[in-house]
């Protein structure tokens, strides 16, 4: 194949701003599908994905696109995530492209995570290929998207591009633009190789499916390759093209996109931003840049029955084959049994993981609220992380305690910035900037604790700039904190799981809103309970639940005794959905309202 | 006549065509369940289920004759009839009590025509007044009324008037049922209606839990006070007057059900005839069982079935005999949920009997729940 008739791509847009149906339009334009085969949004091949119109893994499509020129040129469409938790991955999608169009919805302008991208774009050096979408909507003023296209990045008017990828109107100049000013990769295909994963995927026939960028030397068939992170050896089995099904060729040489299989049993042997080399004639240095996964987010999954403890941990031991970002060690709580603490890139990703274990695992889980990993120096110089607030340790064998801070980015419209800057100061935020832009857009920057974030931060942004705040943000290191640990007790007794750790000015407040959410989420049982809320030994909130009174089936005779009978059983299953902490049921819900704050 | 807004229960009405199939089949029935167990003995007979005096007496009287041939009707068996007030009148009862009827159950409801409209009676209170003394006068010594409260909107002073009346009437039994709103209901859809509407709606949401506990509680004392002991969930009776009939269903013992949808409990096999009265009729006609369900009851079902029933009772539930039938030492499995009852004043364990105190009945569904087995355990 010839490096100068390859491009490589990627699509930098926000969520809904298109990038999935602008990337089925461009493989209808190549050929690679037919429209009986367009399911919508072809790329985006788990349900859970479709489902949530997100993305969560990248893929890469291999085309062939028969330009204006007369030429045929072999374009590779990267698909990068969409959402915050996974930047680590779009910065490895975007290592392995030489181009990138940035999409932009032309009513909605630029968002917080579109210049987050956009900027790991640039400084990736890649050729930008501005793209205003969404031109078929009626009284569109593309003017607005033009100005912050120009303000933000510079992009004169001549240079942005028109779409529709709804109609496909403008797709043809869009591919046109590709060939034109994406350069073509550049890579010696007789140097040592040296492959980047970008993504992988788990196939239970095949096993871990690589997908690299091939920036030095050529892979093939029989090939021995080394991961140089890991350092773990396989014999390669395959190696092929998407396009978009997987397609086997004879080798990937550099400047290449294609997938790798070799019997690779396990994600976390093969992770992403690793590079790939030859064991035979390895290259001395990896690809820069290659980080492990760190979870931001801690939380416990318990089943809802201690005895499918084991097969949480067979789920928990599976998932992981396929996402090496998943980290969980075995626990034990008080209050809900044997379970896992869950580490996680942020709130999608542990909400994706909770899902497909019930969804394709089957599991009933308990999870308790996330936390952030604090940081505690005890008198004893001792340093502790603590990922569970019920091992905080105690108050009087503390020196000083630190939490993570993240810088975030805000960008509204002006007329959403009072609120939007009220509502992150009561998060603690520390103001850093504030930048106004074209089209009435304004970027705030703040440094906010990352466990205010946990608390539906981003909601309550959406709720206060009636939508359209955008949010984006990245670890800014640990700071001090004054902290709180607020027990909870249901009927005298402590649970461990409902247990948080809060900064001591929102001690009390935060405390009465849980009992007060308690009290409505407990359903009334045989007896009276009392809920707690205590700091050490003083109760800071109360609330009580008044005892059930009346569930009787007035009739009961011969005809219905089966039927009623059923109604118990059915009930009595309904309970044991619910975990029980002394003689209280308590649902599901009880242990996310910590986070509703 | 008409099906009740409440009734979730089988029943139809305008079918009066069909009665001298469906006597046909009920006799054919009758004689397919002797040849299958045998002369058994009857402790008690109950005509029931919505109007069965939409038979003529005649047939009644026939059907009785029918089951005094086949089984061993024991000499003081108790056989009910229940009837609704206006329709049926003197000669009617008396017919009925020839026949060999000797308890009438009457469905009078209420003493309230508000109430009555409400309910969608055809009858109104001084029709159920007129049908309690007729009974009266024509001889019957044993007469139940069956009331209904806990209405939407409904005060205490209201009920305990409808209760005043009834007991006036001297009846030597009392069902008094809550109004339950059962899904699928035409008072369900009337309450889902009115309540997606805007203004008129408190009249029409249910009572609140905590004023039917209020009422529940109340009606016990009052009639105590009358002479009247509640001895299950919503029945009350003079000394000696508990219904046998359906003490057979609470103590979970084996009866026999003919007709369209009725039940029978058998050798520990539950089963239910067709439901529809033309299948039932039709399916007699060709000389076949219409059985539409069976279900062989056993283990941790049989178990729930009997804690569900025998706790309905305030004489409560027989330890020893549950150990014996189920296998299940309830108190060793259930210590720590049943000393929490005793103490929170729900149950009393005494004389080899966990019962519920009045308190206790009124969530009698809540702690059956808590004390029920799972399939596996």
């Amino acid at each position: 194949m010839d490096h100068a008739l390859v491009r490589n791509f990627c699509i930098v847009a926000h969520i809904d701003h298109g990038k999935s149906t602008l990337a089925d339009r461009i493989l209808e334009v190549c050929g690679a599908i037919t429209d009986r085969e367009a399911v919508d949004q072809v790329l985006d091949s788990m349900d859970l994905e479709r489902e949530r119109g997100i993305t969560i893994k990248a893929s890469a499509v291999h085309l062939q696109y028969q330009a204006d020129d007369g030429q045929t040129y072999h374009l590779n469409l990267i698909d990068t995530p969409g959402h915050v938790d996974f930047s680590y991955e779009v910065s490895r999608s975007l290592k392995a492209c030489e181009g990138a169009l940035l999409l932009v919805d032309a009513s909605q302008g630029v968002e917080a995570q579109t210049v987050a991208n956009a900027y790991l774009a640039i400084d990736s050096d890649l050729d930008i290929i501005p793209v205003v979408n969404k031109i078929d909507i009626k009284n569109v003023e593309r003017s607005f998207a033009l100005g912050q296209l120009h303000e933000m990045f510079g992009f004169s008017e001549e240079e942005v591009l028109h779409a529709s990828a709804r109609t496909g109107e403008g797709v043809h100049e869009i591919l046109e633009a590709v060939v034109a000013r994406v350069r073509p990769p550049e890579g010696s295909a007789e140097a040592p190789l040296r492959a980047l994963i970008f993504d992988s995927e788990y196939n239970s026939y095949r096993g871990v499916i690589a997908y690299v960028r091939v920036m030095d030397g050529r892979i093939r068939k029989g090939d021995t390759v080394r991961m140089m992170a890991t350092g773990r050896q396989f014999e390669v089995d395959e190696v092929g093209v998407l396009a978009p099904a997987m397609t086997p060729t004879e080798e990937l040489v550099a400047g290449a996109v294609g997938y790798l299989c070799a019997g690779i049993k396990d994600a976390r042997e093969c992770r992403v931003g690793d590079t790939i080399t030859s064991a035979r004639h390895p290259a001395a240095e990896p690809l820069p840049g290659y980080r492990e996964p760190k979870a931001m987010v801690f939380a416990g999954l318990y089943p809802t029955e201690s005895a499918e403890f084991a097969s949480l941990k067979d789920a928990l031991d599976k998932l992981a084959l396929n996402d090496a970002a998943l980290h969980y060690e075995a626990e034990t709580s008080g209050a809900l049994g044997f379970g896992f603490r869950c580490g996680f890139l942020g709130l999608l990703h542990m909400e994706i993981v909770q899902e497909r274990l019930e969804r394709e695992y089957d599991m009933d889980l308990v999870a308790t609220a996330p936390s952030v990993v604090y940081r505690v120096y005890l008198k004893n110089g001792q340093r502790v992380e603590v990922e569970n607030p019920a091992h905080y340790p105690d108050e009087g064998s503390i020196e000083r305690a630190e939490e993570p801070y993240i810088r975030a980015t805000i960008m509204c419209p002006e007329e959403a910035v009072g609120p939007c800057m009220q509502l992150s100061q009561a998060r603690r935020a520390v103001f850093k900037d504030m930048v106004h832009t074209a089209g009435g857009r304004v970027t705030l920057t703040y440094s906010i604790p990352l466990a205010e974030i946990l608390l539906e931060y981003y909601d309550q942004l959406k709720s206060v700039s009636r939508g359209y705040a955008s949010l984006d943000y990245e670890f800014d290191g640990y700071k001090p904190a004054k902290l709180a640990k607020v027990n909870l007790m249901i009927n005298y007794e402590s649970v461990d799981a409902l247990a948080f750790l809060t900064h001591r000015e929102f001690a009390e407040v935060r405390a009465r809103t849980i009992v007060d959410r308690l009290k409505q989420l407990l359903p009334r049982q045989l007896f009276e309970i009392r809920i707690q809320a205590a700091i050490g030994g003083r109760v800071i909130a109360a609330g009580r639940i008044s005892q059930l009174r009346k569930n009787v089936i007035a009739k009961c005779y011969g005809g219905d005794i089966t039927r009623k009978r059923k109604l118990l059983e059915k009930q009595k299953a309904g309970k044991k959905r619910m975990k029980q902490v002394g003689s209280v049921d308590v649902p599901q819900e009880a242990f996310m309202s910590l986070l509703k704050i | 006549m008409r099906k009740c807004p409440y009734c979730d229960f089988y029943s139809v009405a305008g079918r009066e065509h069909l009665i001298d199939a469906y006597v046909l089949a009920l006799k054919a029935e009758l004689s397919q369940v002797r040849r299958e167990i045998g002369p058994v003995s009857l402790r008690s007979i109950f005509i029931g289920g919505g109007t069965p005096t939409v038979l003529p007496s005649g047939e009644i009287a026939g059907l009785l004759d029918l089951c005094r041939e086949l089984f061993a009707v024991e000499p003081d068996a108790e056989i009910t009839c229940e009837c609704n007030p206006g329709t049926v009148d003197a000669v009617a009862l008396r017919d009925l009590k020839a026949a060999g009827v000797n308890r009438l159950s009457i469905g009078v409801q209420s003493f309230r025509d508000e109430e009555l409209r409400f309910l969608e009676r055809v009858h109104t209170a001084a029709e159920g007044r007129e049908t309690v003394l007729q009974a009266r006068e024509v001889g019957f010594e044993r007469v139940s009324l069956d009331l209904i409260y806990c209405l939407p909107g409904q005060t205490r002073a209201q009920w305990e008037a409808t209760l005043g009346e009834a007991v006036a009437l001297e009846p030597d039994h009392l069902s008094a049922y809550c109004l339950q709103i059962e899904e699928g209901t035409r008072l369900a859809e009337r309450l889902v209606t009115r309540r997606s509407g805007y203004q008129s709606r408190h009249c029409l949401l249910p009572m609140p839990e905590d004023e039917q506990a209020e009422l529940y509680l109340r009606t016990a004392d009052v009639l105590r006070e009358a002479g009247f002991e509640q001895y299950e969930v919503s029945s009350y009776a003079r000394p000696g007057a508990e219904c046998k009939h359906n003490l057979t269903y609470w103590h979970n013992e084996p009866y026999l059900g003919v007709g369209a949808s009725a039940w029978s409990f058998v050798d520990g096999e539950r089963r239910q005839n067709a439901a529809d009265v033309e299948a039932y009729v039709a399916s007699w006609e060709a000389r076949e069982p219409a059985i539409a369900y069976r279900e062989h009851c056993a283990g941790a079902q049989a178990a729930n079935e009997t804690l569900m029933m025998g706790l309905r009772l305030r004489e409560g539930l027989d330890l020893e005999a549950f150990r014996e039938r189920h296998a299940v030492d309830l108190v060793h499995e259930r210590g720590g949920t049943i000393g929490a009852l005793v103490s929170g004043g729900l149950a009393t364990l005494a004389g080899g009997r966990l019962a519920l105190t009045t308190a206790g009945l009124a969530i009698a569904a809540e702690i059956t729940t808590a004390l029920a087995f799972a399939e596996e355990e």
